[in-house]
């Protein structure tokens, strides 16, 4: 039977739906029944696909690395480079179709939060291009962390607000923009950076990512007259490893590997593998695997990548875990400060530290598979956000 | 015994304002929980509503949120917290509002089993929806549990109907688009919406979301059936404001 996710509930099986409030209730549906609509207005698509070409730069290419396929020793590599894109990562496929959908909507003010501050620029640049007023709420943690990226948006006139709540990180500001949302409701629009969220963000998202997978498949079958062995993404909430792998659904013979961040360990207790240790519950609108201590309250979650650093994960995903159709492993910081660095010096790419988990995996998986053999790995962003951080800690191991 | 809507529905009968006091339950201590309910009982209040003490409160403002932080360093948890409520004697009703995940964790139907013996008559839980509350409220029914519905101003008319028709125990009024916590002013339409609410529902209809002086008490009485005050309770008994807190909620509770 062909996959049909969501149902009219917004599940994906068990998981998702929408657990918000009475308040956010006729927002959510309202952004529904403008979805419904725009889906079916060739308009809009052309306008979706006019700026992703235009303003954006794609399509992306895939990019056969051959250096990297010789270091692993295995099958052929490809990258999918979403860091060629304006904005340096895959998240502004999204922040495009939702402004767009903003706009239709008569929405004037947009809000949005932020952990490693992609998806905060992302935001502020299409609130920039279509003169909508901007807020951005990122966890005090983070902008400390990520000030380069703060500064960025202040540069494209939206306000950072910096969310001293909680664990200061990814989570608090998410909590922080739905309050936010929610005070705000009659003329903002909350531009949702994940497949997470209530019901219709995971579907709208992935769709609009979606374009990362349907490149990708129909360059690959040019480059290599084939669909590849594997497909290859980092999970923090999912949304490019559901962008890449969603139009290969049907295409039983793929095979998906999502790679969430394992921070010191799965055994440590500082990780952000919410799919390999987290339980089934709801956070932030959706019912999903999240990271929760034994009472049931959401615990942080750790890893070196800031954009990785979230205890839930986007129900899709829960859902192909159930499905078997994705498996779900992790690498740990130590491992994709490696495939960081291997990736810098064989192909001249500074990746993410957010991407360099995938490729880190991908190294292994490789090795394990024919060179008559292929995959696809979602090189989701480039690194130059992440060098400080390097630097600082290469240098404190007296690597440098 | 009555159910929530019938206690409720008396206080209605006899014009007077039905008064619903939050506390957060482990605020200073689990075992201040039964102290902290014959007080408000014995200042005149008709309901009080046990908030459960949450990492990702977000329907909260900032008194509540730090309310639940320091419950949450106490390590309090929602089954200790039904256990302390088994041990309660009350005659006046009492209602727990939580986020879903903590039920759905424990396991809804072990969760209402658990309420068998405590004086819980009613259920707030802010982020399940009309779309979703079959999670909860099949089970409910045999157990005299209301499952409360929340309105908000955003609530089209059609669906204000469809989701509180059937209900049990009140009609939450949420007077603000916004959080819980103490304002100055509500939006300008404010009575008459809460009125026409009132026309439209047969439950009794509590405004709640910013209720913090008399005024607010008096004003929102006088078009619907009575109010919710939660972080103004919530930080006077903090700040250990007990005296005035008995002054204003025996005033609030005479307030004709």
């Amino acid at each position: 039977m062909a996959y049909q996710a969501p149902d009219e509930k917004g599940f994906y099986g068990s998981y998702g739906g929408r657990f918000v409030s009475e308040s956010l209730m006729n927002a959510v549906l309202e952004l529904e029944n403008a979805y419904r609509k725009a889906q079916k207005d060739p308009k809009f698509q052309q306008e979706f696909a006019y700026y992703l070409k235009d303003y954006v730069g794609r399509e992306t290419p895939l990019y056969f690395a051959e250096q990297l396929t010789n270091y692993a020793g295995g099958a052929k590599i490809y990258l999918k480079r979403e860091d060629l894109n304006h904005t340096g990562a895959h998240k502004i496929n999204n922040t495009i179709g939702q402004i767009l959908l903003a706009k239709r909507m008569g929405k004037q003010k947009i809000v949005a939060e932020t952990g490693a501050g992609q998806h905060g620029v992302a935001t502020a640049t299409v609130a920039a291009l279509f003169n909508m007023e901007c807020i951005v709420f990122m966890g005090a943690e983070d902008v400390k962390r990520q000030a380069l990226n703060v500064f960025r948006m202040e540069l494209l006139g939206t306000r950072v607000e910096s969310v001293k709540n909680g664990s200061h990180t990814l989570k608090d500001a998410v909590n922080e923009a739905l309050r936010y949302w929610v005070a705000n409701i009659e003329d903002t629009h909350y531009i949702l950076g994940s497949v997470l969220g209530p019901h219709p963000f995971p579907e709208i998202v992935r769709d609009f990512q979606s374009v990362i997978g349907k490149e990708a498949r129909a360059q690959h079958l040019e480059a290599e007259g084939k669909l590849p062995e594997a497909l290859v993404a980092c999970i923090g909430g999912g949304s490019n490893a559901m962008g890449l792998f969603y139009p290969f659904i049907h295409d039983q013979e793929v095979k998906m590997y999502g790679v969430e961040a394992a921070g010191l360990g799965l055994e440590s207790g500082s990780y952000a593998a919410s799919l390999a240790k987290g339980k089934k519950g709801i956070l932030h609108g959706a019912m999903m695997d999240v990271l929760q201590d034994e009472n049931g309250q959401i615990l942080e979650a750790f890893s070196i990548s800031a954009g990785l650093d979230y205890p839930g994960i986007g129900p899709e995903h829960s859902y192909f875990k159930e499905l078997g159709r994705a498996e779900y492993v992790s690498a740990t910081d130590e491992e994709a400060i490696e495939a960081f660095q291997i990736l810098c010096r064989t192909e001249g790419i500074i990746p993410a530290l957010e991407s360099s988990h995938a490729i880190a995996y991908a190294l292994k998986l490789a090795k394990t598979m024919p060179a008559n053999q292929s995959m696809i790995i979602c090189l989701s962003g480039r690194g130059d956000k992440d060098v400080d951080q390097i630097k600082a800690r290469l240098q404190k191991e007296g690597k440098k | 015994m009555k159910t929530l809507t019938q206690i409720l529905n008396q206080k209605v009968e006899k014009k007077e304002p039905i008064i619903v006091a939050y506390i957060m339950a482990g605020d200073g201590g689990l075992d201040k929980l039964p102290e902290t309910i014959q007080f408000l009982e014995d200042n005149g209040v008709s309901a009080i509503e046990i908030g459960i003490p949450f990492s990702d409160p977000v329907a909260d403002g900032p008194v509540i949120q730090q309310a639940g932080l320091r419950a949450l360093s106490q390590k309090v948890n929602l089954e200790q917290i039904v256990e302390k409520l088994q041990t309660v004697k009350t005659t006046i009703p009492l209602v727990i509002m939580t986020y879903f995940q903590l039920i759905f964790h424990l396991g809804v139907e072990n969760f209402i089993a658990s309420l068998e013996n405590t004086p819980v008559k009613g259920l707030i839980i802010p982020d399940l929806p009309y779309e979703h509350q079959d999670f909860v409220l099949p089970l409910l029914h045999k157990r005299d549990i209301a499952l409360v519905p929340l309105v908000s101003l955003t609530s089209p008319k059609e669906r204000i109907q469809q989701i509180t028709q059937n209900m049990e125990g009140f009609i939450y009024a949420v007077t603000v688009n916004g959080t819980t916590g103490t304002r100055n002013t509500f939006g300008d339409n404010i009575e008459e919406h809460l009125a026409e609410l009132k026309q439209n529902v047969n439950l009794p209809v509590l405004a709640g979301f910013g209720v913090s002086t008399l005024e607010h008490v008096q004003q929102f009485s006088k078009v619907c059936d009575g109010v919710v005050i939660g972080s103004k309770i919530v930080r006077m008994l903090h700040e250990g404001q007990k005296d005035e807190l008995a002054k204003f909620l025996s005033a609030a509770a005479n307030l004709r």
